[in-house]
Parts: structure tokens; C-alpha cells; sequence
């Protein structure tokens, strides 16, 4: 499939599609060489997002969600560069604005870290550098981008502290990361994102690591800072619950491809993919009787070394042997079902349709 | 912080009377349990044609006679508030701190000590510092550029460095540079600190150099090591995400978390150190508490060892406390109870 082609395949939202998109990763490949064989961590992954609206990006440990994420910031290793451990090989486009950062240098990539986007971690323990205050942290990260001084920095430092929700802090600026809370610590990782007003944040399993109330406070506080700053936000997670609070549109990822692409409306209400209806089948519930089971998806995500030929899902998908063979062999390209909405699926419509509406949809 | 520290000082006190204790233990235990008698061990310390009374009287002066733990006592007793000894030539008085007589010479110890200590002390501190910013720097570059001829030939050097004796280096040295090249001072020469600074550094150059060969490897293995664990950390990442230069992240973020294992060591080895690097001494025939120590023992003599003994347990004990302190100034999560 060409460029062209996939980009016309790439979301297009409704009065702005003929403008470009702020950020779009077209055909996305990271490899990485290892002693056992070539791990295809990412293989062929194109999505779009615009200012303002979040794309949520789900799927099981070793999909390639963090791995894409890095992939943007450009915090890959790359094979030529000075390395403490064998690099990735990249292909593909990801344009910030038209730019290609694929295409650019690593010192021009980096000079956009920060500044137009950043990243906020799993776990903001080992995040954040343990022998540094807080405040030396955001100032440095501040200072980098923004030619002030020292006193300038610590004001906007304490700023920030204080508009992501911490307590007193002018106080709590001089602390250590280790004398936050997990929660504390969150926000202060946030804040440091946050402190160059970056246009794209990127949130890798931000609420993995804290408690379910926590987890709470800070997705309605990255939603009130993204409206606030107008940023575009890539949430990565595995917590289709996350998605549902948070985000426009969904990316559900397997295998370092894209196996669904829509709105959160559609992937709630109209999923399409046996994948995402593994996902949402397993997806514990209050509203029903803790007496019946979650609908697990059986099997194991496969080795990224040895992808299963044709679908990748194919072997833990219990709707492979409808089209005689041929999820086995040939890999379904992305292909839209209703405006917006793509799948990666052998199924047909009217198959799909079926399976929904009989075998799924009274599940969930 | 200042309990702390007084704590520790009242704990050194007592380890260093448990110290000299031990060393006593040893020095008679081992004779005695072989059958020694007070007279066979004097015999030690006169000529071989004394007659059967000079080594009772030389035993009597020496103390031998007494108990152990009464000459501990006595010893120990010197040490706080002063001691006479009479070997025959008159009473001399020996003020506190002393430290004893010499069995051989007859010399009281804690001078010759004092004597004997600027001369290791420069040799330890210098080699030191050298071996450190050696270290620490071919670790680094190591780390960061592992695998390469860099790497693969400073790790070899290294490797050679841990190996190699300092007899062996230093004495190639030695002739080399000191006696065909002519650009470093032979050996047995110092010039003490206070008395022209350019000359001491010009006499220590090459033991510097050659004790710092040996250590630095040591100390470059460890700080690649501790630098290939802290760049694989999640806030070295996060470091990056910021777009903090790469150079910036290898210096503030991820070199500060390798020092901690290379103080612990660095501490040590200086403690050590300070307490007398016999074998350099030897190699450069340098008149330092090293060199005292092994004449100490060859010769038997109690007080000269235990004074030795007992220097090097203060250093030992003192680098450490200094690198406990050193801790919580680079460790932030570290808190001195």
C-alpha cells in the first residue's frame, strides 16, 4: 500500500479535513535487532490527531504502545548513534505539524522535547531522578527551553506545583520525589510536562501506578489541562475504563498493529474487531453480578519475534476458522467501516454484524 | 547530624582500644602458646652472645615479665595520661599520648609516627585524587561507548592495572622515567609540603602516578558498571523526555547515581591507604608509616606495631565516617541515625 493511500485511510474529523493534522504517524515501523532475531515491537501503525482531542491508544503489555509513544519522542536509540545497547530501526513518517521528525536530526528532535511535546511516565518513582528536589527537576526542564534565570524558573516551578493541585507549594518545591505521595509525585511529574506548555503530551499508563482514587483526580486533571493548554494528548493504557474518561478517539493496538481505529463512541457502542470485543469482554463490571465471569481472551499475546502469519490474532480469535484459511495466511489491511471507523479484520460486515448482535452484545 | 557524628567518634574510641587489644593478643598469644617464656622472647631483642642475665634484665625492663593483661594495662595506661620507661640508660619520661618504646631502638613510637605520617599522607591524598578523576572519567567514556576500541582497550589497560604488581610498575618506572628519561624525581626522595610545595609534588610524582595505575582501573570498571546500570533507569529516560542535551543527562542525571558503590570503595581504599602503602613505600624507598610498619614486624617490635596498627584503624575508621556523611550529601534519601 502506498503513503498516499494509507493517508487517506488516517481519521479525518468532520469541517477539518482538509486541514493537516497536528500530529500523524503514517506506516510507523520500530525494529529491534537482537541476539534471538528481529523484534517487530511496532510494524506498519498509522494514526492522526488533532489540538484539543485525545487519542487513546490500548491494548496488552507488548502491543508496541510505549514503544510508539517513544518512537514520537524521538527517545529511541538509533543503530548509528553512540548507544549503551543495540538501537531500534525506525521507518515510516510522523509529522508534528508537516514536520517529518523522522527525517530530522536528533538534536532538532530533541529540542522539541519539552518544549512542544512531553511525556509523562508509568511510575513516577523511578520517573523522577531520586537525587533531585522536585523543583530542581521542573526548573531544569523549564531553564532548558526558556533563557530565564534561576529565580524566574523556581516562580514558575512553584506555579505549576501549585496549578496541578499540590498543597503549599512553595514549600513542597524543595522536597524530594520520595517525600511524595504516589499521587503527589504524579502531579509533579505532570507539572514538569506541563511546564513549557508542550502542544502534544503524551501519557504513558499515567494512572497505572496510584490508587483508584487518585487514578480519578489525575485523569480529571489532565483533562482540565489539556483544555486549558489546547493540547493534543496520546493516552496510552490497557485500561479501557481510562479510555472511556478520557478519550476522543481509540487505537486498539496488537501485536505492533493497529487492529481497530474510531471514536470512543463507536469503539464502545460498535465494536467491530474480535479483539476489541476480548477487550471489552474482559473488562470487570459493577453493574452486573460479581457471580459471572469475565469473558477472558484466550491464549497469550505472541512473541514479537515470530508473528503469526496473516492475521496476528488469528490464533487466539475464536472466529478465524470462518473464512477457510485465510486469516491464516494473509494479513487484513486497515479498511473503513463507517466514517472514521477502520478495522483490520478477514470478517465481513454482514458476519461481523451477526457475531454482535447474537453472540456479543448480550454479553457485555 | 552533630549526635550522629558524636556518636560515631565515642564508637571509634572504642574500636580502637579493641584494636590494640587484639594486636596485643596476637603479638604474645602465638609465642606463648608455642611454649615461649618471658626470656625467650626478649632474647629477641639482644645481641646473640647475651648471657642468660642480660635477657632476664632486658625482660624485666621490657615488662615481659609481667602478666599480659598488666602490660596491656600499663601500655594502655601510657597512652592516656603518659608513661616513665627506664631500658638502661635512665628514666625517660614519655607524655601523653604515649604510645611506648621502641623494643629495638629504644625510641619513643608516637613521634617517629608523626614523623612518618606526612609522608603517606601526601602519597595516599595525591594517588587518590589522581585515580579518581582517572577513574571516574575512563568509566564514563566506557560506558558510553561500550564496545568500542575505546572501551575495549581502557577495560584491557584496566585489566593490566587490577593485575600488575606495583613492584613490578614501579620499578619499571622507576627506570624508566627516573633514571634514563630523567623527568621524574629518583626514588627516596621527599620534600615536605611546607617546605616548597612545586619540589613535593616534582619527589611524589611518579609513586602518585604508579599507586593511582593500579587503583583507577579498579575504579573505572566500577563506575562503567555503575553507569551502564543508572543509563538503563527510568529518570535517565525522563531526563531525555525533557530534551535536556545528552551530555547533561550523563553528567547530573545519570553519574550521580553511579558514585554512590565508588565512594563506599573510595573510602576504603584511601582508609587503607593512609595507613601505610607498604608495598610503594618499599618501591620508592619513601620513609612512611608503610615502610615503619613493615620494619615493625620484621624486627618484633610491639609498640612500633601497635602504634602503626592503631594509626591505620583511625584512618580507617575516620575515611569511613566521612564517607558516611559523603552519603547523605549525594543521596538525599539517606538519613544519618
Amino acid at each position: 500500500m502506498t503513503t498516499s493511500a494509507l493517508r487517506d485511510l488516517v481519521t479525518r474529523h468532520p469541517g477539518q479535513a482538509d486541514q493537516e493534522p497536528f500530529l500523524e504517524v503514517v506506516d510507523l515501523r520500530v525494529h529491534f535487532p537482537t541476539d534471538d532475531g528481529l523484534v517487530k515491537s511496532v510494524d506498519g501503525l498509522s494514526f492522526a490527531l488533532d489540538r484539543g482531542r485525545t487519542l487513546g491508544i490500548v491494548g496488552e503489555s507488548g502491543s508496541g504502545k510505549s514503544v510508539t509513544s517513544l518512537a514520537i519522542m524521538g527517545l529511541h536509540t538509533r543503530p548509528a548513534s553512540e548507544q549503551t545497547r543495540p538501537g531500534a530501526q525506525l521507518s515510516g513518517e510522523i509529522y508534528l505539524e508537516g514536520e517529518d521528525l523522522l527525517a530530522k536530526s536528533p538534536e532538532y528532535v530533541r529540542s522539541l522535547r519539552g518544549k512542544r511535546m512531553a511525556m509523562i511516565f508509568q511510575d513516577p518513582l523511578s520517573a523522577m531522578n531520586p537525587y533531585y528536589t522536585v523543583g530542581h527537576q521542573i526548573i531544569e526542564a523549564y531553564r532548558i527551553h526558556n533563557p530565564v534565570n534561576k529565580k524566574v524558573a523556581r516562580k514558575h516551578a512553584v506555579d505549576m506545583l501549585g496549578r496541578v493541585g499540590i498543597p503549599e507549594p512553595s514549600r513542597r518545591v524543595d522536597a524530594y520525589p520520595h517525600q511524595f505521595s504516589g499521587g503527589m509525585r504524579q502531579r509533579a511529574m505532570i507539572a514538569m510536562a506541563l511546564s513549557c506548555d508542550p502542544d502534544l503530551l503524551i501519557a504513558d499508563e499515567p494512572t497505572t501506578a496510584l490508587d483508584v482514587t487518585v487514578q480519578a483526580q489525575i485523569l480529571d486533571l489532565i483533562r482540565d489541562l489539556q483544555s486549558e493548554f489546547n493540547s493534543a494528548v496520546v493516552l496510552i493504557t490497557h485500561d479501557l475504563g481510562v479510555v472511556a474518561e478520557l478519550a476522543d478517539d481509540v487505537l486498539v493496538m496488537y501485536a505492533g498493529r493497529a487492529m481497530e481505529y474510531g471514536s470512543a463512541d463507536q469503539l464502545f457502542n460498535r465494536p467491530v474487531h474480535p479483539y476489541t470485543w476480548g477487550l471489552l469482554g474482559s473488562m470487570p463490571r459493577f453493574d452486573r453480578p460479581r457471580s459471572e465471569r469475565l469473558l477472558a481472551i484466550k491464549g497469550a499475546p505472541p512473541s514479537l519475534i515470530n508473528v503469526p502469519s496473516g492475521c496476528p490474532f488469528h490464533p487466539r480469535c475464536s472466529y478465524a476458522a470462518r473464512n477457510n484459511g485465510r486469516s491464516e495466511e494473509v494479513l487484513p489491511e486497515l479498511a473503513p467501516v463507517e466514517t472514521g471507523h477502520t478495522v483490520a479484520c478477514h470478517l465481513t460486515q454482514i458476519e461481523r454484524e451477526q457475531i454482535w448482535e447474537h453472540e456479543i452484545a448480550p454479553k457485555l | 547530624m552533630f549526635a550522629y557524628i558524636v556518636r560515631r567518634l565515642l564508637w571509634a574510641v572504642v574500636l580502637l582500644v579493641v584494636l590494640s587489644m587484639v594486636t596485643f593478643s596476637i603479638f604474645y598469644l602465638v609465642p606463648l602458646l608455642g611454649g615461649a617464656t618471658p626470656e625467650t622472647l626478649a632474647a629477641r631483642y639482644v645481641g646473640r652472645a647475651a648471657t642468660p642475665e642480660t635477657v632476664h634484665l632486658t625482660a624485666e625492663k621490657l615488662g615481659l615479665l609481667d602478666p599480659v593483661p598488666v602490660q596491656y594495662w600499663n601500655w594502655l595506661k601510657g597512652v592516656f595520661v603518659g608513661a616513665s620507661y627506664d631500658y638502661g640508660a635512665g628514666v625517660e619520661q614519655c607524655p601523653a599520648p604515649c604510645l611506648g618504646y621502641s623494643f629495638v631502638t629504644k625510641q619513643p613510637v608516637w613521634p617517629e609516627l608523626l614523623d612518618r605520617a606526612p609522608v603517606t599522607i601526601s602519597l595516599a591524598l595525591g594517588a587518590s585524587i589522581i585515580w579518581l578523576v582517572a577513574g571516574l572519567s575512563v568509566g564514563v567514556i566506557s560506558a558510553l561507548r561500550r564496545g568500542t576500541i575505546f572501551d575495549r582497550g581502557a577495560m584491557g589497560i584496566a585489566l593490566a592495572g587490577v593485575s600488575l604488581p606495583i613492584f613490578f610498575t614501579g620499578l619499571i618506572a622507576l627506570a624508566f622515567f627516573s633514571y634514563k628519561l630523567r623527568i621524574t624525581a629518583p626514588g627516596g626522595t621527599f620534600v615536605p609540603f611546607s617546605e616548597n610545595p612545586a619540589r613535593w609534588a616534582y619527589s611524589l610524582l611518579l609513586p602518585w602516578i604508579t599507586l593511582a595505575f593500579l587503583f583507577s582501573a579498579q575504579y573505572a570498571r566500577l563506575t562503567r558498571a555503575g553507569m551502564l546500570e543508572t543509563m538503563t533507569e527510568d529518570y535517565i529516560r525522563t531526563a531525555r523526555a525533557k530534551g535536556l542535551p545528552e551530555r547533561r543527562v550523563i553528567l547530573k542525571h545519570a553519574l550521580r547515581g553511579a558514585l554512590t558503590p565508588v565512594l563506599t570503595i573510595f573510602g576504603l581504599d584511601v582508609g587503607l591507604l593512609l595507613g601505610g602503602a607498604v608495598l610503594t613505600e618499599k618501591t620508592f624507598s619513601l620513609n612512611g608509616l608503610g615502610k615503619y610498619g613493615y620494619d615493625a614486624i620484621v624486627n618484633q617490635d610491639l609498640p612500633k606495631i601497635l602504634g602503626v596498627t592503631l594509626v591505620a584503624g583511625f584512618f580507617v575508621i575516620m575515611t569511613n565516617l566521612f564517607v558516611d556523611l559523603l552519603y547523605g550529601v549525594i543521596d538525599p534519601r539517606v538519613r544519618l541515625e
